[in-house]
């Protein structure tokens, strides 16, 4: 089927067009405004009718919409997953909420071998445009797999789009042009920053969802971050700030296509980066990221590309998170080491 | 038998463990292995020895015409296979998944099917493609290395052959539950859908968690299993305790046994199957009890595996020879019909050898084609690399 336009001036637009929204009722508010975009937009997932979701994400959908477009699915991630497949078949539009990050495992056969390679192998005669939500990320003093950060196992396959908001604005937004891809999405949201305000303008005209963005001007150091850690690596520029370092600071916010040229921009003049993320660092897409800059930015370079990353280990008990998940210390001692080198 | 406890744990007096291959009459009696006579609960309209029967719950109405198509398809799809499984000897394909055996299975199965309805096949449903309209050089391409099937999987309403097992039956799911979202269901005029998979494929948790998920939301699904007792290597045994069609029960529908080898008990059992997702009576489960009469692909050896006796013995319910004998005793067909018959199958063979040997390879610029509906610029950049690389090489491309 063709992609449905949204016809965003008679989406239910709130009274005030500014509000000030936390992550998640943004991203409540984005899916509303998709579903009654589209009727082909459904919702699937544990939890996510009478509930509303763990999180709350999607807090009112099913009492508006219905239960044939919210549906309370059986637990099994697999079974949304692949019933998801069927019915993006059968023109419908899927969005999966998987509940935790490390529960999209069982989910992951048919992520890998069926939702991200039916394009090709039909060279297009199957699209698949089903967006599938994790809450991803530590630091919610959770038990074992609720705090995991698996997006690189996405952004390594093929035929996947992957992208992480960590603001308001980007949450309400991200979230329908993610719903109006034909291309499946992986939507990572920082489910630590889901009760983070801050304005969203639901008139403005959003920029395009797989494209990089500065967030903060610099000019000694370059910090690259995504979903949870744009915080982190915000707050660390501003107290290099008060120390007179200039750090600037770039939100990914797709992880696949990654959108560099922001970054190379950067680095070529600040001559230094320091890439933050709550994932393992060895193969991931900060391994990715500083190897895209030393080849495109080689002679810019004063310093390696340094990561600040979660350790490659099993996501630990809660209790050592603090120690484990980069903070505004350890990627200003990143800094530090790369101003001196 | 009177507890679980005692099924896992025989008792010390037991009678010797059955092997794989041979169970013991107790396992038998008590229903917990399958056997090669596939039970009481075979619904069977033809017997092997061309002898029409009939059943109480299961008949059909045919016309020398229909069955005479029946015979013809099958005939002409076990020449596709054959023909195949040639080429792959010659060098053409890379590989070959035969039906040898299954012909009744899938053209009975196939031919039931309504246009409007849609299938997932797994990758041994050549016969199903048949009945879909699907030209047989259309699969060659997947087994030559070419592509991935090039057929329009919404306008033949027959989706791509599904190689990893079990992945299709969620597919089919998702999709039957999009039909009944859509208000198809629920009367004659009703669309269904028909999933095919294998014995294997019902240890996978996808198939577990289809039959779920057809089942809480009462999906127009026709879970069409062919038992053709060997996945590989592995024998039936291996993968249930119980005959797989009273599985069905556990999960709250209907479970079917038919005759695999007989098309018209396959016809009429998936017809009435059908007709009950029509009405929002799915899903159903229809185990096709047959037998896979060549290798697994051409790469497999069955003969490590498997003993040549149990070969001989389903040779002789050949699903294609029982309907001839009985066309014959009914005077429906004659020589001159069997005889178009097999002209027409030969000018099949020979249009798929010609059309398997002229195949071009496709051009380096597939690699990058259609991994995204709407482009991505990285890989792009990648392709374009690539593209400017191989043309740098004096005499063009290669």
């Amino acid at each position: 089927m063709a992609a449905p336009t949204m016809d965003r001036s008679t989406a239910a637009a709130p009274a005030t067009p500014v509000q000030t929204l936390t992550i998640s009722k943004a991203l409540n508010m984005g899916l509303r405004a998709a579903m009654e975009a589209n009727p082909k937009v459904i919702m699937m997932g544990e939890d996510i009718g009478k509930l509303g979701g763990v999180f709350r994400i999607t807090d009112g959908l099913q009492k508006d919409f219905g239960e044939q477009r919210v549906l309370d699915t059986p637990l099994a991630e697999s079974g949304i997953i692949g019933t998801a497949v069927g019915l993006a078949i059968r023109g419908y539009r899927p969005v999966c909420e998987i509940q935790f990050d490390g529960f999209i495992f069982p989910g992951f056969d048919q992520i890998v071998s069926q939702v991200a390679k039916l394009h090709y192998r039909t060279q297009g005669k199957i699209k698949m445009p089903i967006v599938i939500r994790v809450p991803f990320g530590g630091g919610i003093g959770a038990v074992e797999h609720h705090s995991e950060s698996p997006e690189s196992y996405f952004a390594h396959t093929a035929g996947l789009k992957v992208v992480s908001c960590s603001n308001p604005a980007d949450a309400y937004w991200m979230i329908q042009q993610a719903i109006d891809c034909d291309d499946p999405v992986l939507f990572f949201e920082p489910k630590r920053r889901y009760y983070e305000k801050g304005e969203v303008d639901t008139t403005a005209q959003p920029g395009k969802l797989f494209e990089s963005r500065v967030l903060r001007s610099g000019t000694d150091a370059t910090l690259v971050a995504y979903g949870p850690m744009v915080r982190t690596s915000l707050d660390a520029a501003n107290a290099a700030a008060e120390d007179g370092t200039s750090l600037e600071v770039i939100d990914l916010r797709t992880l696949s296509p990654l959108d560099l040229a922001p970054v190379f921009e950067s680095v070529r003049r600040t001559g230094r980066l320091v890439v933050v993320s709550e994932a393992p660092s060895e193969s991931s897409i900060a391994s990715e990221i500083a190897a895209k800059v030393q080849q495109e930015c080689f002679y810019s370079l004063q310093a390696p590309v340094l990561r600040v990353t979660g350790f490659d280990t099993p996501y630990p008990p809660s209790k050592l998170e603090e120690e484990f998940l980069p903070d505004l210390d350890r990627v200003l001692h990143a800094v530090d080491r790369s101003l001196a080198w | 038998m009177s507890s679980p406890e005692q099924w896992t744990h025989p008792e010390p007096d037991a009678a010797p463990a059955a092997t794989a291959a041979k169970p013991t009459a107790e396992q038998v009696i008590a229903g917990l292995r399958a056997t090669d006579e596939g039970g009481a609960d075979l619904v069977q309209l033809l017997t092997p020895e061309g002898e029409r029967v009939t059943h109480p719950d299961f008949d059909i109405d045919i016309t020398p015409e229909e069955l005479r198509g029946l015979y013809r398809d099958m005939v002409l799809i076990r020449r596709v296979d054959r023909e195949a499984n040639a080429l792959q000897r010659k060098g053409q394909l890379g590989i070959w998944v035969p039906l040898l055996g299954q012909e009744a299975a899938q053209i009975g199965a196939g031919r039931a099917m309504r246009e409007t309805d849609m299938a997932f096949p797994s990758y041994r449903e050549h016969g199903i493609a048949w009945t879909r309209g699907i030209n047989p050089t259309e699969l060659l391409g997947i087994f030559r290395g070419t592509d991935q099937g090039t057929w329009d999987p919404v306008e033949k309403r027959f989706h791509p052959y599904t190689i990893v097992i079990g992945n299709q039956v969620l597919n089919a799911a998702g999709y039957a539950m999009g039909q009944k979202f859509d208000g198809k269901v629920g009367d004659d005029d009703g669309e269904a859908t028909m999933c095919f998979f294998g014995d294997g494929a019902t240890s996978q948790g996808d198939v577990h968690e289809g039959f779920v998920w057809a089942a809480v939301y009462d999906a127009p699904l026709v879970f069409f299993c062919q038992n053709n007792q060997w996945a590989i290597s592995e024998p039936t045994e291996r993968q249930s305790r119980l005959p797989l069609y009273q599985r069905a029960r556990g999960y709250g529908f209907p479970g079917i046994r038919v005759d695999g080898n007989d098309v018209l008990a396959t016809l009429a059992v998936t017809k009435w199957a059908l007709n009950e997702c029509r009405h929002g009576n799915g899903p159903i489960l229809i185990e096709a009890f047959t037998y896979r009469m060549d290798a697994h692909t051409t790469s497999d050896d069955p003969t490590r595996y498997r003993l040549s006796d149990e070969l001989e013995m389903w040779k002789l319910k050949d699903p294609i020879e029982r309907v001839k004998v009985y066309l014959v005793r009914q005077q429906w067909a004659d020589n001159e019909f069997f005889d178009s018959v097999e002209a027409d199958a030969d000018k099949l063979g020979e249009e798929l050898r010609e059309f398997c040997t002229n195949m071009p390879d496709p051009p380096a610029e597939r690699i990058f084609s259609n991994v995204y509906a709407e482009g991505n610029p990285v890989l792009e950049a990648q392709r374009d690399e690539f593209l400017d690389y191989v043309s740098g090489f004096a005499g063009g491309e290669h």
